[in-house]
């Protein structure tokens, strides 16, 4: 029946779209909350390795000897041997386990390297230095002009003459360059295991966004079958996108585990977390785009690069380039550059933070060089539903949530043209905006409910909370179903062995796991209603689970108590597997959302420094299910993006390739002082509920780059061109403006 | 910026190099206060330096935590972090930096709050040591539920204690002083405008 899975209504639902407490909170509040790092075995032994101090180099000797006469090293083992090329700096080289963490730091520090040193190149922002270093492959491209060359032209030649036809034809024509910084993960719980093997058996507590799904792994590489391994975790400190594998470090924690036959705990350090536990490729652009006399963009022309590291260079794809909108005439070439960095690892919404930084930024200079109303700007190049200037959400979706937007942060009043507001001091203020898109397409889910006849309800679900609120969910989910409060759902996560459900990445957990639970849901309860049907003698198509009965729709008087209804099971629980194919056309969910985003910043003219005043996320994402939490997600993603477009920055030692900021006094993140007012409203007007479910953890922090750096250049009336926006770019970028006396 | 040292030469540290001994190390610490709760080996080391407390390898020291005694083993290096989260199984503090600059270990040190990463456990004897899990019916992690003050939740505890602490100091304190007084510890997920509601909800009494 494809008609038999339905969300009930915004007025009938019960649980969906309340505000309510996070399920775990009060673990993770208290201390309680077991994440891997917290996993103590009896007679655990702490493993720590040596990192590769050199970005660049051969390893021409390595003796890890010394190490066992260190008092409490019990077991030393390399990772690399003489001979190997080493391709940046933090790479494990050896690794020692003993009794504590002060012993294994010892052994690490009797490690004997010797290297030879090899050329090193970390510029990733320096196209020319790149290519002189030969470290630059093609990165794609495509090229689309409304005119089509003719069956004798020749293609490159035809659309070169066409762009630069298009271009001199344009009324407004803007040519800038615009970049981004390389970032990390910086999870606060580093990625790491504990191990513990039982015969042939292993057991991984790993802290991993992936829990179905990286337990092949460690069979594949220790030479055992998937049904020995059980993956554990029941809380993961952050994750972003770089958590989805055991890792070579996960794989020589079980190693050693059973090598010594003790339980090993294999944490990275601090400094090894931000070089090898992921980073976001960089981005950087030159940009010409032609507008006619209205600001509508008819033609883009574009080069980026950047780095994804060492070994698959890729940076940011050319596909969401320039981001969201699609002027019908465009050329865009993207280049990858190698550099000695660890490879990058998908960073929440991948490639479209950047896109939307080095490329939304463009449009907004051509509102400043028009001296035109950025938001009418934005709004003129939407086109209309019929005929979209934009991919991702329709048009009229972007357009409700602009207006939305620009009412909550008072656009209209506080709107001036680009470095021509009022000055308090030297303190000038600006809006910028941003739009974004997103797929967010519910994830692969398998969830076992099980109802007891004493009244009891419980789910089983190989999934994961990645910090989304994913047991809050799930019992939000069931509770409608069953008219029960959503605390009395029990709720297992976090195991291998549980039904297999997707890795949370893509914005695809809360999707998968809901069209499961309502799937499962649904069936349960048309079970039971079969059975409080017939003692009720009514048909059970005509009842309702609602406040703790089962009834007559509309009529209490026709009912029974839930615990009634459940104990019309007899002796047996009712066990009901729920199930969900990725890509499968559900009602109950969806993909494609989108999103606008606005900022009003204080920049001081003097000392460079921006403030965020005021930030709102407008945003759809179909149906809303845990509002609260949905919230607490885009407060976070914002202030990510604060982070990215003012302090956050991984810095390269062009010399030495060193990551010169690795530790946390060095590597900038907002905090608490650092955001402003933010105001987070979700477009939920029945079109768009109507749709489903669909992800939201990637869509808020695409746009705070653009948004923020665009409300800097309102302020100032100078693009500051990279971000992060860090003072001193602020104070060059306002004495390049005074210099070309802007 | 400096060159950036590598893990071996920092973690070289740890070994006394020639000239500069542990008991250095330790002399005029407040391990001196500490001394009369040591336990034997230790005191009688102390004893010996006429006030000066001389620890060299592992011994056995009572430290006070959540309002109760343990018998703890510390070397002279060994963290009180360490020991928390090693021996007590007082995993809340979490070690997530190297220097005390995400404040994921604050805990309370005689009320004050201090990063159990960056203080020795020597140095603890003697004091009243409060983790987060002391703070269970506190009305600070209530307050940080009632306001989804948490997503991983990492960082989750070493922000209840340091607002805990925060507001012994300021019991009335007003959205400002929580903005700016709040910024020792680090959330990678971005709560911070939770938890300004949080303590907010905590100087109103609502938690």
């Amino acid at each position: 029946m494809a008609d038999a899975y339905f969300w009930p209504t915004k007025e009938k639902s019960q649980a969906i779209g309340t505000r309510v407490k996070r399920l775990d909170g009060p673990e993770k509040s208290n201390g309680t909350a077991k994440y891997t790092y917290d996993i103590n075995i009896k007679n655990q032994l702490i493993a720590k390795a040596l990192g590769c101090p050199h970005a660049h180099c051969k390893i021409t000797s390595i003796d890890v000897a010394p190490a066992l006469k260190v008092k409490g090293v019990v077991h030393a083992e390399p990772l690399k041997q003489s001979g190997n090329e080493i391709e940046w700096q933090g790479e494990l080289l050896a690794v020692i386990a003993a009794e504590t963490e002060a012993a294994a730091r010892e052994g690490v520090a009797a490690i004997k390297v010797e290297y030879e040193m090899l050329p090193v190149f970390v510029e990733e922002d320096n196209l020319a230095a790149a290519e002189a270093a030969m470290r630059t492959s093609k990165g794609g491209g495509k090229a689309q002009t409304e005119k089509e060359p003719g069956d004798d032209d020749d293609e490159d030649e035809f659309i070169e003459k066409e762009i630069a036809r298009l271009l001199k034809e344009s009324a407004h024509v803007v040519e800038a360059e615009y970049g981004i910084d390389p970032i990390t993960h910086c999870c606060l719980e580093p990625h790491g295991s504990t191990v513990a093997w039982e015969g042939n058996k292993l057991l991984v507590h790993l802290s991993t966004q992936n829990v179905s799904g990286t337990d092949e792994g460690f069979a594949r590489d220790l030479n055992i079958t998937s049904d020995d391994v059980t993956v554990h975790c029941d809380y993961i400190g952050g994750g972003f996108g770089s958590k989805f594998a055991p890792d070579y470090w996960g794989i020589a924690a079980a190693r050693i585990s059973k090598a010594t036959g003790r339980p090993v705990k294999f944490m990275l350090d601090r400094d090894q977390e931000l070089k090898l536990g992921g980073s976001r490729p960089s981005g950087y652009i030159k940009v010409k785009l032609g507008a006619d006399k209205d600001g509508v963009v008819q033609v883009w022309d574009s080069e980026h690069w950047g780095s994804a590291g060492a070994t698959n260079p890729g940076g940011v794809s050319h596909t969401v380039v320039p981001y969201v909108f699609t002027p019908k005439n465009y050329r865009r070439l993207a280049t990858n550059i190698k550099t000695n960095h660890a490879q990058a690892r998908a960073w929440r919404a991948p490639n479209h933070p950047q896109a939307c930084a080095i490329t939304q930024t463009a449009l907004d200079d051509l509102a400043m060089k028009m001296g035109a109303n950025s938001l009418d700007i934005f709004l003129k190049n939407l086109g209309t539903d019929e005929n979209p200037g934009v991919s991702g959400a329709k048009p009229s979706v972007y357009k409700a949530e602009m207006e939305e937007g620009a009412r909550l942060i008072g656009w209209k009043e506080l709107w001036h043209p680009h470095g021509k507001g009022p000055a308090k001091g030297s303190v000038v203020e600006g809006l910028g905006l941003a739009i974004h898109t997103w797929g967010g397409g519910a994830n692969q889910s398998s969830c076992l409910v099980k109802i007891h006849p004493d009244g009891g309800v419980e789910t089983t679900c190989g999934t994961q909370d990645l910090g989304v609120g994913t047991r809050t969910v799930l019992a939000l989910v069931l509770a409608e179903c069953f008219g029960l409060p959503y605390e009395s759902i029990k709720v297992n996560i976090g195991s291998s062995k549980m039904p297999v459900s997707g890795p949370s990445g893509g914005s695809t957990t809360v999707g998968g796991v809901s069209e499961s639970h309502r799937r499962a849901g649904q069936d349960a309860f048309r079970h039971l209603a079969a059975l409080v049907g017939e003692k009720l003698a009514v048909d059970p198509a005509t009842l309702e689970a609602v406040k703790g009965r089962i009834q007559v729709v509309g009529n209490p008087d026709k009912s029974v108590s839930w615990k009634e209804a459940t104990s019309l099971l007899g002796m047996k629980p009712l066990e009901v597997k729920g199930e969900y194919t990725r890509g499968t056309a559900s009602p109950l969910s969806n993909s494609q959302v989108g999103g606008v985003q606005m900022a009003h910043v204080a920049v001081d003219k003097e000392t460079g420094i921006i403030k965020v005043k005021k930030y709102v996320a407008v945003q759809d994402i179909g149906l809303v299910v845990a509002p609260t939490q949905a919230e607490s997600q885009i407060y976070g993603a914002v202030i990510m993006g604060i982070a990215y477009s003012l302090f956050e920055e991984r810095i390269s030692d062009p010399k030495t390739g060193a990551f010169v900021n690795c530790e946390l006094k060095d590597y900038k993140l907002a905090r608490l002082g650092d955001i402003g007012e933010i105001v987070v409203k979700f477009y939920e007007p029945e079109s768009e509920r109507s749709r489903g479910v669909i992800g939201l953890g990637e869509p808020p922090v695409i746009s705070p780059g653009a948004a923020i750096s665009n409300a800097v250049c309102n302020a100032l009336g100078v693009r500051v061109p990279t971000l992060p926006m860090t003072p001193q770019r602020v104070l060059a970028a306002i004495e390049k403006g005074a210099r070309a006396g802007g | 910026m400096a060159p950036q040292t590598t893990k071996a030469e920092r973690t070289s540290s740890l070994r006394p190099p020639a000239g500069f001994s542990r008991r250095d190390f330790l002399r005029g610490s407040s391990a001196v206060a500490a001394a009369s709760a040591l336990q034997q080996q230790a005191t009688a080391l102390a004893q010996e330096a006429a006030g000066v407390a001389i620890v060299a390898g592992e011994t056995a020291i009572t430290l006070n935590v959540n309002g109760k005694d343990h018998q703890v083993k510390a070397e002279p290096r060994t963290t009180l972090l360490d020991v928390l989260r090693y021996q007590l199984d007082l995993t809340g503090a979490k070690p997530v930096c190297n220097d005390g600059s995400s404040g994921a270990a604050t805990i309370l040190v005689d009320g004050k709050p201090m990063q159990a990463n960056v203080m020795l456990a020597l140095q603890a004897v003697g004091k009243k040591i409060q983790s987060v899990e002391s703070l269970a019916g506190d009305a600070v992690p209530k307050a940080f539920v009632e306001c989804d003050a948490q997503q991983c939740g990492f960082c989750t505890p070493g922000f209840v204690v340091a607002v805990r602490a925060f507001l012994n100091q300021k019991p009335k304190a007003t959205e400002e002083e929580i903005r700016k007084g709040l910024n020792g510890n680090l959330c990678r997920c971005g709560t911070y405008a939770n938890i300004v509601h949080a303590a907010l909800l905590v100087v109103k009494g609502d938690a």
